[in-house]
């Protein structure tokens, strides 16, 4: 038998899980994002409402000009994200992180956040976020 | 050899059904479980038990099953329903709109969601409480209530539009409750896609229990102001019974926080 066998076993069980909880997370629309386009920014935190209908967070990163842009990105509500294993507390003013995220068709520094570095190396992602299309159809009334 | 890989497994196959259960982390909380974290419609984890008679007490949960969240295929809309549709500017679903243009009461403005979007869009975890004369329901989402009375009062001829409606309800047998509802404002959408109604609707919903741990439910809705025929936007929806001493986790659109929302994302 493959030595490796354990880890892929878990790691499909744990993409299960993120498959079968990515339903709840796709409550709104994605007219507003550009879902063709993913940034990874390196920023510090400025704030994180937890708070609904979406939880987001507020970071300053530079961009390629080097100005400063105070980001805003959304994750889903903070039912949703804690079951993902966010809290309230994942983050304080000041935490410097990595943002993949897709941002809005305008420009503005506004996007979608879809994960996160921590400060400790953790990463944390969305699953799926606002209006993001869900990988598989809802599951069905029967 | 095989024994080798029998516990870690094991140990996984406990965790996923755990998380079957009661969503990923929240199954050992004391506090703000969010309940399943899937649709319930696979089998239960635990041999189930036969249904008892005439009752439904207790949390129910239906997943990610119970969300809705791009609305419905509806009966087709009459001229009035039609243009009623054409106002409301979502956040999903066939009027989808960037955030800016989104004028859904319920999520940029915090007005209450209202009867029967609770159940379309977004039927959380909620609790059945019986009493001699009604039917309490407990919703997790909004943290609203209604009231079904079950001692054989008539719905109101004329009633005054309300955001949750008047029903009563009676068992059709020892295992189906079936609700009758009238008087839902019109101003709240049906779905999160911004499906209208009238205030001439009328709502039956069908609570059939399979089992102690399972039941099911249907709804149908019926405007013949808005709609050229009933359809049935739950059909069959599975509904699984929850531990009764899980906490709900708290979650109330407030119109302070959509404000918020709506300001910084409608850019």
């Amino acid at each position: 038998m493959n030595a490796r066998f354990p880890g892929v076993f878990l790691a499909v069980v744990g993409l299960a899980g993120l498959w079968l909880t990515a339903p709840l997370l796709a409550h709104h629309g994605a007219a507003s994002f550009d879902t063709t386009r993913e940034l990874t920014l390196k920023g510090s935190v400025t704030e994180w409402i937890w708070a609904n209908p979406h939880c987001f967070l507020k970071f300053d990163a530079k961009d390629d000009t080097g100005t400063v842009r105070n980001w805003a990105v959304e994750v889903s509500n903070p039912t949703d994200m804690t079951r993902l294993g966010w809290a309230r507390t994942s983050f304080k003013g000041g935490d410097e992180v990595t943002v993949t995220l897709q941002p809005v068709k305008s420009g503005a520094p506004i996007g979608r956040l879809r994960s996160v570095v921590l400060p400790n190396g953790q990463t944390l992602a969305s699953g799926g976020g606002r209006g993001a299309p869900p990988p598989s159809p809802p599951p069905a009334d029967k | 050899m095989a024994n080798r890989w029998f516990a870690p497994i094991l140990g996984s196959a406990a965790v996923l059904a755990l998380s079957s259960m009661l969503g990923a982390q929240q199954e050992i909380l004391p506090w703000n479980n969010s309940g399943l974290a899937q649709s319930p419609n696979q089998p239960a984890a635990a041999a189930p038990g036969p249904a008892p008679k005439r009752e439904l007490t207790g949390i129910w949960d239906a997943g990610g099953a119970g969300i809705g969240a791009r609305g419905y295929q509806t009966a087709p809309l009459t001229p009035w329903g039609d243009a009623l549709g054409k106002t409301h500017k979502s956040g999903d679903g066939i009027r989808q709109v960037p955030i800016e243009q989104n004028n859904d009461p319920l999520s940029t403005m915090g007005d209450p969601g209202g009867f029967p979007r609770n159940l379309l869009f977004e039927l959380r975890p909620f609790q059945v409480v019986q009493t001699p004369n009604s039917v309490l329901m407990l919703y997790m989402f909004e943290k609203r209530w209604r009231t079904i009375w079950t001692d054989g009062r008539q719905l109101p001829k004329d009633p005054d539009p309300r955001w949750y409606g008047y029903s009563v309800g009676r068992w059709e047998d020892d295992s189906t409750f079936v609700v009758n509802s009238v008087g839902m404002d019109e101003r709240t959408w049906l779905d999160n896609a911004g499906s209208p109604h009238s205030d001439q609707m009328k709502v039956e919903e069908r609570y059939h229990r399979l089992d102690q741990n399972t039941m099911e439910l249907t709804v149908t809705i019926d405007d013949p102001k808005a709609y050229t025929a009933p359809w049935v936007p739950r059909n069959k929806l599975r509904l699984r019974l929850l531990p009764p001493t899980i906490d709900l986790i708290e979650m109330i659109p407030s119109a302070t926080e959509a404000a918020e929302y709506k300001k910084v994302f409608g850019k």
